[in-house]
């Protein structure tokens, strides 16, 4: 076997890793889209009227958030079947990975909510505002901006998160360089361009996302340009 | 089969794993601690090469995937010479990955302490190392330790990657039960509830007791 790199090798499964990278960007990418709803559903269930069911639906939370994404990866994908309900891969890693950052996205929706000043809340009530209308005007829009770091940074979290799908098969930048490795037996060109697409994907977004922060903290007033 | 019989087979099987589980937490623990602190310190320095160094580590480590670094300490160093056991493997790519999220925790922490602590410290002719070592690394456990708390509640769900390089932890071993039994619900149901238990009954109430203990010391009653 040949020690060193080879630039040969890496031109040749340059193509199928791009390919792949397409795959791995539509998984971060629908994966968040259903975080953010599932996200939200965590959150309304954890403000009903019920006590018991607020509890129930924190200890989910908590239960979702403090066990292995590769685990609950695996039990999806291993124990839908056995209750008949045969799903792909794709769609099982969608809904895990929805599943999984929904709880970390109520939590960051959740600590938007409280940061509006609980004042705000009684001067609506002065005002005799609904409730719907002082969500719809005065709430949320002031949470929004406190929710968008967080909101961000899960984005960045996922990304980096979906070579996990590899695991149960899904074809994505990861699993690729998996297969092209094992095929011709030489992993070292595959997983570091792997390292270096993830690298020059995300240190970007992660700029990208400080840089929202600093501009919702200078609209806000929390700093000064 | 009822569940009684599952773990009465393979109930041992899982705890050994969790044993496993629970020496590569320990030991990606100490290390990442180990290098939050040097890096968090290293990225305040004033000689910029010392500050860059800490710099491009800590964005390369946050920038790529946790498992893409892991297959890399295990598959790819070997090219270069390096051959490491799966489970030092696994270790410190969990040490070095963490260590990078951490090492901005112990930044942050750092620039928190008040400012008038340093100059204090300075007016009293303390030297530099003195200073850091006396009067700031131990005002900065209070700030943080609930961060970093929950780093390691991550990196206790992070340890559940290593199997993936064949190191035989919990996550292996069920995976191992799955392929064999085909109770894919017991097995990983199993996994998932001993990770549980492990977080929320043993490694939250440890972090808690710490985060108690570091405000005591700085004469902080409860934070």
């Amino acid at each position: 076997m040949e020690m060193g790199w080879r630039w040969d090798f890496t031109y040749e499964i340059l193509p199928q890793m791009a390919i792949a990278t397409f795959n791995t960007i539509l998984a971060a990418g629908v994966g968040y889209a259903i975080a953010l709803i599932v996200g939200l559903f965590f959150l309304l269930a954890q403000r009903t009227p019920s006590k018991i069911f607020n509890w129930v639906n924190r200890e989910i939370v908590e239960f979702i958030r403090s066990t292995p994404l590769l685990i609950q990866l695996f039990f999806v994908y291993f124990v839908l079947p056995q209750f008949g309900i045969t799903l792909s891969a794709w769609v099982c890693g969608m809904i895990t990975i929805g599943l999984h950052f929904g709880t970390y996205m109520s939590e960051v929706y959740r600590g938007a909510l409280e940061g509006v000043s609980k004042t705000q809340w009684e001067a609506c009530r002065a005002l005799n505002f609904s409730t719907i209308y002082t969500y719809r005007r005065i709430v949320l829009p002031q949470a929004f901006p406190i929710a968008i770091p967080g909101m961000g940074n899960y984005l960045v979290g996922i990304f980096k998160d979906t070579p996990l799908l590899s695991t149960i098969g899904v074809a994505e930048l990861f699993h690729a360089a998996t297969a092209v490795g094992g095929y011709n037996y030489r992993y070292l060109e595959p997983y570091t361009l792997v390292g270096i697409i993830f690298l020059t994907l995300s240190i970007p977004a992660a700029m990208w996302v400080r840089k929202l922060e600093r501009d919702v903290n200078i609209s806000q007033g929390k700093i000064k340009k | 089969m009822t569940y009684f019989e599952f773990l009465n087979e393979h109930g041992i099987t899982l705890l050994l794993g969790t044993v496993t589980t629970v020496k590569v937490l320990v030991c990606s623990m100490i290390l990442y601690v180990i290098i939050s602190l040097i890096f968090g310190l290293m990225r305040l320095s004033k000689n910029p090469i010392i500050q860059g160094t800490a710099t491009v580590y800590i964005e390369f480590f946050r920038g790529t995937s946790l498992l893409v670094q892991l297959f890399w300490a295990y598959y790819v160093l070997p090219f270069f010479g390096i051959s490491l056991e799966a489970f030092t493997a696994g270790v410190v790519a969990l040490g070095l990955n963490f260590g990078a999220y951490g090492a901005e925790v112990v930044r942050a922490g750092i620039l928190a302490v008040p400012k008038g602590q340093w100059e204090a410290a300075h007016s009293l002719n303390f030297t530099p190392a003195k200073r850091i070592k006396r009067i700031i690394i131990p005002q900065i456990f209070p700030i943080i330790l609930p961060p970093a708390a929950n780093l390691t509640v991550e990196l206790l769900k992070a340890t559940a990657l290593v199997a993936l390089v064949t190191v035989v932890d919990l996550t292996f071993e069920a995976k191992q039960i799955n392929s064999i039994t085909w109770l894919s619900a017991q097995c990983f149901g199993t996994a998932l509830l001993i990770y549980y238990i492990m977080a929320r009954f043993a490694l939250v109430p440890f972090l808690r007791w710490l985060e108690v203990l570091a405000a005591r010391k700085v004469g902080k009653e409860k934070i």
